[in-house]
């Protein structure tokens, strides 16, 4: 009966006792899923178009941001530093295209799948013989992203907001806004479209598989920027990113791995999720369990939506 | 091809052969093979890299300022294991066949892994104030080191420290000590003794494992930590983690000066962050250059290119770290060329060589490092020497040191010691009781 009480009823005792650190938790959530949606949407725009499951989004993030911090302590300026690291993104995209996807081309998924296995190793040995092993700290200030916390009290206790916690989930709405705007009002956002629909159908209409291609590499390029600019604000610029990366895909499952919007509501639920757990459940079982009560929420949504929240509904037929 | 012609190829095929297998064996006997276990490589790659650069370059400064140690120059090799335990047993079977005269596996995974196959392979392992904290019993583990200081003890002399910050070691009665540390061998390794001691001096500990995925997403851990409000809080960290930790725990306003590690730390860690100011650690030695030995490594190694290290960070913390870790490789080969009278010596010798390090003010001075750490002894009895340390705080720009040597608690870590290399030599079936010999000292 005592576990029971444990597992079912004291955490939300908790939660009645302590309504201010319940909002912390749910607002520290919250901003950890926007950043988890943001690492999924690499993922799922480059799924949509090329059907290609790129592992390499993660060391895409990191170096990214070790590409920007790099180049300011070469002694570039801020912005010049990121004009530049977002022309390194796109050299990149064009070079991943012509190197790895154009020579693959109507190979199985699961060959392309591997290729991004080794776009990973290579960027991480670039990244280390260009820029060295060492954690850097991201340039928070010369970026002009504010410092600092708004306290607010409420509940009869107080809720800490860290402003580049608020600064990171604006960007990421602006971003997601922007790309939702390109996604359904440009002509490349279309021909997008269209070739994530069918890649034979999009090039029977004239439509360019290799450009389109390198632009939806680049886009992820530049979401990669984005995020590891507000995570290596969060802590440092380091290869451990990398990993944390991976929390994206217990966010695809959920949200499936061809929707934008479910990247989005996908990671809302594993942040906030895997917050709650850790704060009010770990104590129970030792804590720590952060790392795997994510995969625990998607396989338990999975059972009842196996193609994700969002996620289109495959039927093959036998 | 004439017959003549086929002989006198094959002849030049046997002498090239002959000559590329002689040569290896040459090396060998013209250098002493010391393999180091490092990683430069991810995401503990900022504590790994001074330290791999401090052990580099003392080791490259013996043999460009004396020629190496007792006139054979060392072979320095470093295998990069990124702080993985399976890559750090694959650096182990890559250098094996190559006859180190010990392997400092800079991880306590590693490490643990290194011990059941060092009296085996006949190769010392040097865990240096990491690694299994039982096997400071030189009786039960004749082949592991792991000086000047185990985690226990590291522990014993940071609940000293707290005890004397409240008042006295009863004072610590009542009070919430929180722990906050990495979720693999190295952070769970003090927390039986840690359990042991909230037990007898009556605090509540309350443990905030760090999972290794989540060493920069550490927000769930000090939201606990806010919800709990401990007394004081203790860390055990690596890489990563002790960055975030630092932004974490000034993110809910935790008091700074009540935050204490374990001596793994670096000024990368604390730099920067603004608010970290008052922060605490374990230390035993010198940061810093204003020693004959660091100024013989920037104008002899540093300045010749020798080296990986920026000349900036020279000096720093965790280089200096690995400038004792190389100390003490150094000391083993000296005193096992001094004890045996050979000039190449082997992993048996630096075993025994390790057995009678004795570091005194005198040694330090005439190694060019005069009051760079306490003395140290190690015995046959003794792999460890449980040597005191001090508390540094961060003043905003550099270490301080704020307190006198706090020597450890014998009375509450030996016990536990003897118990635990009991324990591992009745789990592992079949442990060697120690069949080599002892060295009169």
């Amino acid at each position: 009966m005592d576990i029971l009480f444990k597992v079912l009823i004291d955490p939300f005792l908790q939660m009645g006792a302590m309504p201010d650190l319940f909002v912390q938790t749910i607002w520290d959530g919250f901003v950890t899923g926007v950043l988890y949606a943001l690492i999924a949407l690499g993922f799922v725009l480059i799924f949509k178009a090329s059907g290609v499951f790129n592992f390499a989004q993660g060391i895409m993030v990191v170096f990214a941001a070790l590409t920007l911090v790099g180049l300011y302590e070469m002694g570039l300026p801020a912005p010049l530093a990121v004009l530049v690291t977002l022309g390194v993104m796109f050299v990149l995209a064009v070079a991943i295209e012509r190197v790895v996807l154009r020579p693959l081309v109507n190979q199985p998924d699961i060959i392309l799948f591997m290729a991004t296995f080794g776009i990973t190793y290579f960027l991480i040995g670039l990244g280390e013989l260009i820029f060295g092993g060492n954690p850097k700290q991201m340039i928070t200030d010369q970026l002009y992203l504010p410092r600092g916390a708004i306290e607010v009290k409420m509940l009869g206790g107080f809720v800490q907001f860290q402003k580049i916690d608020i600064a990171a989930a604006v960007i990421a709405v602006v971003m997601i806004v922007a790309l939702a705007v390109f996604f359904q009002k440009t002509r490349i956002g279309r021909a997008l479209r269209a070739v994530a629909d069918s890649h034979k159908a999009a090039l029977s209409v004239g439509i360019s598989l290799n450009q389109i291609w390198v632009i939806v590499w680049f886009t992820a390029g530049i979401v990669a920027l984005v995020t590891g600019i507000m995570w290596g604000a969060r802590s440092d610029v380091s290869f451990g990113l990398q990993v944390i990366a991976l929390k994206a895909l217990p966010v695809l499952i959920l949200g499936g791995f061809t929707s934008v919007p479910g990247a989005i509501v996908g990671g809302l639920i594993i942040g906030i999720g895997e917050k709650l757990g850790e704060f009010y459940w770990g104590p129970l079982v030792g804590g720590g369990i952060e790392s795997w009560l994510a995969y625990c929420i998607a396989l338990g949504f999975l059972l009842f939506r196996p193609q994700g929240l969002f996620g289109d509904k495959i039927i093959e037929r036998i | 091809m004439s017959k003549r012609l086929k002989v006198s190829g094959l002849a030049a095929g046997v002498l090239a052969s002959s000559l590329m297998m002689a040569a290896p064996q040459a090396v060998a006997q013209e250098s002493i093979y010391v393999p180091l276990f490092t990683y430069r490589t991810g995401p503990f790659a900022g504590s790994g890299i001074p330290i791999a650069d401090g052990m580099h370059d003392y080791l490259q400064m013996l043999n460009e300022r004396d020629g190496g140690i007792g006139g054979v120059k060392i072979a320095i090799d470093e295998c990069e294991t990124g702080y993985d335990t399976k890559k750090g047993l694959e650096c182990y079977d890559a250098v094996k066949p190559k006859k180190p005269v010990m392997v400092n596996p800079w991880s306590t995974g590693i490490s643990l892994s290194l011990i059941p196959k060092a009296s085996v392979d006949k190769i010392p392992v040097l865990s240096m104030a990491y690694g299994l904290s039982a096997s400071a019993r030189g009786d039960v583990f004749p082949w592991v080191f792991n000086p000047p200081a185990t985690y226990w003890d590291g522990l014993a002399m940071i609940i000293r420290y707290l005890g004397t910050e409240s008042g006295g070691l009863d004072k610590l009665k009542g009070k919430k000590i929180g722990y906050i540390y990495f979720d693999g061998g190295f952070g769970k390794e003090p927390i039986p003794l840690f359990e042991q001691m909230a037990k007898d001096m009556g605090f509540e500990l309350k443990l905030y494992p760090v999972p290794p995925g989540e060493m920069q997403n550490q927000s769930s851990q000090w939201l606990s930590v806010r919800r709990d409000r401990p007394d004081f809080m203790v860390m055990y960290g690596w890489g990563a983690m002790n960055p975030t930790a630092v932004k974490e725990a000034v993110k809910i306003n935790y008091p700074m000066d009540k935050f204490v590690s374990i001596w793994w730390p670096g000024e990368n860690d604390v730099n920067g962050t603004e608010g970290a100011k008052g922060f605490k650690m374990l230390n035993w030695h010198g940061i810093g250059t204003d020693y004959p030995a660091l100024k013989d490594i920037q104008k002899l190694v540093v300045d010749k290119g020798l080296s990986k290290s920026p000349k900036e960070k020279v000096g720093e913390l965790l280089y200096n770290r690995g400038v004792y870790n190389a100390i003490l490789i150094a000391e083993g080969i000296a005193q096992a060329q001094k004890i045996t009278g050979k000039k190449v010596v082997d992993g048996s010798d630096v075993r025994r060589g390790l057995e009678n390090i004795n570091l005194d003010e005198a040694r330090f001075k005439a190694i060019g490092l005069p009051a760079f750490a306490g003395n140290l002894q190690l015995t046959c009895q003794d792999h460890n020497g449980h040597r005191a340390a001090f508390i540094q705080q961060w003043d905003g720009a550099k270490w301080v040191k704020i307190t006198d040597f706090i020597q450890p608690m014998p009375e509450k870590v030996k016990p536990a010691l003897d118990e635990a290399a009991k324990e591992y030599s009745e789990k592992n079936a079949g442990w060697p009781k120690r069949s080599e010999a002892c060295d009169k000292s």
